[in-house]
């Protein structure tokens, strides 16, 4: 598979509370202290093909936005790897690669408020050697345009813009290090439904201009629907099920893809026509403590014994597509019949 | 006392305006609804669209320098807008009642669930303790909390979101209350309980007959929950009538645009229809429609302020509305 560009292989992330000295003696004696770890993204392979956009979707707490930074070299894996063209993204804790660029879902965070845009802008350019100091201005202008900003906005500070033109300065701010990768998490969620389209057609535009790469990190399917050619699904930080996003979303494998697609609030275009909401039952357990065997278990209307014990694997179904659920495996099912 | 089938809520030519060293701030603009009893009305707009500060007028919760400067708020005959402290405490919590988009916000954080619904239910009635703690594990049994009597020696803390929001929900349903003002309740709340509670709303408003003015941003949440949908845009209502009707064929260009750049209306990978341009700002309203810089139909007809139009169900206040049927 030479065409994939990022290539995540069977990645790891632990959060483990900090225990001070006198922590661990106290737990040592019986108290109680928090001493398990969080497993935020717990064995995830994937692979992304140069061009394509991977939509990443899930609730919160499924390790989506985690599995995002470690993609952009942002945080180190617990284990496993993630390489660009063959090479890591990360050596050593550090980020080895200015290739592959993030956008955050708050602009009114992740820009400084004491620099002007220009300088936010330049600032990566300058520091990686891309651009000399007298090319400055006209690159910052010309990442600006790309934007869909007008150049004067460079002598200005980032509260004079609204939400979505701040979204438009961080895009500039990411491309203007000339990434084959951008990791988007969750941009647009911050903006109102009439300003997300216009990021959302930027994002398509890039993508048709540029044939950048992208990972799309999202809660709403509608959205992840719209700009991706390939989703994953999470659920308590493992892929459940992945493949072209069409197919995924009209004929989806795994229970939890099908409740979470049956949870979306859909326009309803009939008089009295209320819609069945199906919601999936209970509640997304505590990633401290997930349920053993598949995570999905105890909310699963086609629960049976193995799904309590046996964590089923990413299973290859037509289509190249993959789903996580014993139903779909024909050896586990044929021991359970 | 109005009979049986008037509305429970009268709303008439509402204004509430912030008087802030900037200026004026018209919030809220001259804005006028109904609703029946046991209805679910859904109050749709982007930020800044004076949707909240509706919410807030109506259960008489304007902080300064915010103030309601006209119009009328009438809950079943009475008159709230003007109505002393005393009597709108007394209201408040039991004929009308408000769930925000935060629970953390609205439960005290050092308090137990039980002793806080206890507190709510002695404000407005004399019980015992006793009565008052299965009233409270009735209530939070209606909602969909599991094991709600040893729940109720439970801290906010310990419950998830969507639990919190069930326990802020279950405290405004605790009196009977006639109408509940729900600003955002789900938005904060992942999609798998979201669905779960808007589904539940819908069978305790048509149970208890309690009507609900549910705030969103969300056209799509609205129109899998409410009967009738109000879009505001600029401290007014633009466009309302029955939900499905309104989402088939919108009148306003505003509503129609909003509908056009949702990507569930485009087919994937395609350009979202976008409105041009940003919300106006509140203190420098175009003279006029408020909507006409934005508007791709706008003529100079629309320097004149637009009245509200009605026919039949359905009303909208544009000069030059969008009729799908002559088009066609």
């Amino acid at each position: 598979m030479s065409v994939a560009i990022i290539e995540v292989c069977d990645v790891h992330k632990r959060f483990a509370p900090f225990l001070t000295m006198g922590d661990r003696i106290a737990a040592q004696l019986g108290a109680r202290v928090e001493t398990r770890a969080v497993r935020a993204v717990d064995g995830v392979s994937l692979s992304v093909k140069r061009g394509e956009t991977l939509g990443l979707v899930g609730e919160s707490g499924c390790g989506k936005s985690t599995l995002g930074r470690m993609i952009a070299g942002i945080m180190a894996p617990t284990s496993g790897t993630v390489m660009l063209d063959g090479a890591p993204v990360m050596v050593d804790g550090q980020k080895a690669d200015t290739r592959v660029q993030m956008i955050f879902q708050d602009p009114f965070a992740s820009l400084d408020p004491r620099m002007r845009v220009g300088d936010i802008i330049a600032e990566g350019p300058l520091a990686h050697g891309l651009i000399s100091k007298a090319e400055k201005a006209d690159y910052v202008a010309a990442y600006l345009a790309r934007a869909g900003l007008a150049p004067v906005f460079a002598s200005r500070f980032p509260h004079q813009f609204s939400g979505g033109q701040r979204q438009r300065i961080a895009t500039a701010r990411a491309l203007a290090m000339q990434p084959d990768v951008l990791v988007c998490d969750e941009p647009v969620a911050s903006l109102d439904v009439s300003i997300q389209a216009q990021i959302i057609n930027l994002f398509l535009q890039l993508r048709r201009e540029l044939s950048i790469t992208m990972i799309f990190i999202s809660h709403d399917l509608s959205i992840v629907r719209h700009v991706s050619d390939h989703v994953a699904i999470m659920y308590l930080g493992r892929i459940v099920e992945s493949g072209p996003t069409e197919t995924v979303y009209t004929d989806p494998k795994h229970p939890y893809t099908q409740g979470l697609l049956e949870s979306v609030p859909k326009l309803v275009l009939e008089d009295e026509a209320l819609v069945r909401l199906q919601p999936i039952v209970g509640e997304i357990p505590s990633p401290l403590a997930p349920p053993p065997g598949c995570h999905f278990n105890p909310r699963c209307p086609y629960v049976f014994d193995a799904c309590r014990s046996v964590r089923p694997e990413l299973h290859p179904l037509p289509g190249g597509r993959l789903a996580a659920c014993h139903l779909v495996t024909p050896s586990v099912l044929g021991r359970a019949s | 006392m109005s009979g049986r089938n008037a509305p429970i809520l009268q709303v008439q030519d509402l204004r509430t305006h912030f008087f802030t060293r900037a200026g004026v701030v018209k919030a809220v603009d001259g804005v006028s609804f109904s609703v029946d009893r046991g209805e679910i009305v859904g109050l749709v707009g982007e930020s800044g669209a004076g949707k909240s500060v509706t919410g807030f007028s109506l259960i008489g919760l304007v902080d300064p320098p915010g103030r309601i400067v006209g119009g009328s708020i009438r809950l079943d005959g009475q008159e709230l807008v003007g109505c002393p402290e005393t009597e709108m405490r007394r209201l408040r919590g039991a004929r009308i009642a408000m769930v925000f988009q935060d629970p953390m916000m609205t439960l005290n954080p050092v308090l137990r669930i039980g002793t806080q619904m206890r507190l709510a239910l002695t404000a407005h009635e004399r019980m015992s303790a006793r009565a008052a703690r299965e009233r409270a594990a009735t209530a939070l049994a209606r909602v969909g909390i599991p094991d709600a009597r040893a729940r109720l020696a439970a801290y906010p803390h310990q419950f998830s979101g969507g639990m919190r929001q069930r326990v802020v929900i279950a405290i405004a349903l605790l009196h009977g209350t006639e109408v509940i003002v729900a600003d955002e309740p789900t938005t904060a709340l992942d999609v798998s309980i979201q669905a779960q509670i808007l589904s539940e709303m819908r069978e305790l408003a048509l149970e208890s007959g309690t009507a609900l003015v549910w705030i969103s941003h969300d056209l799509s949440v609205v129109s899998s929950l409410a009967n009738r949908l109000l879009v505001m845009y600029a401290g007014r209502i633009v466009e309302e009538g029955p939900v499905a009707a309104v989402l088939r064929d919108p009148r306003h260009p505003y509503t129609a645009g909003l509908l056009r750049s949702l990507p569930a209306t485009a087919k994937p990978g395609t350009d979202l229809n976008q409105i041009p341009g940003g919300a106006p700002s509140l203190l420098d309203l175009p003279a006029g429609c408020p909507f006409r810089p934005r508007c791709d139909r706008a003529t100079d007809a629309c320097r004149a302020d637009p009245p509200m139009t009605l026919s039949g169900l359905r009303g909208y206040r544009c000069h030059h509305p969008i009729d799908a049927a002559a088009a066609a």
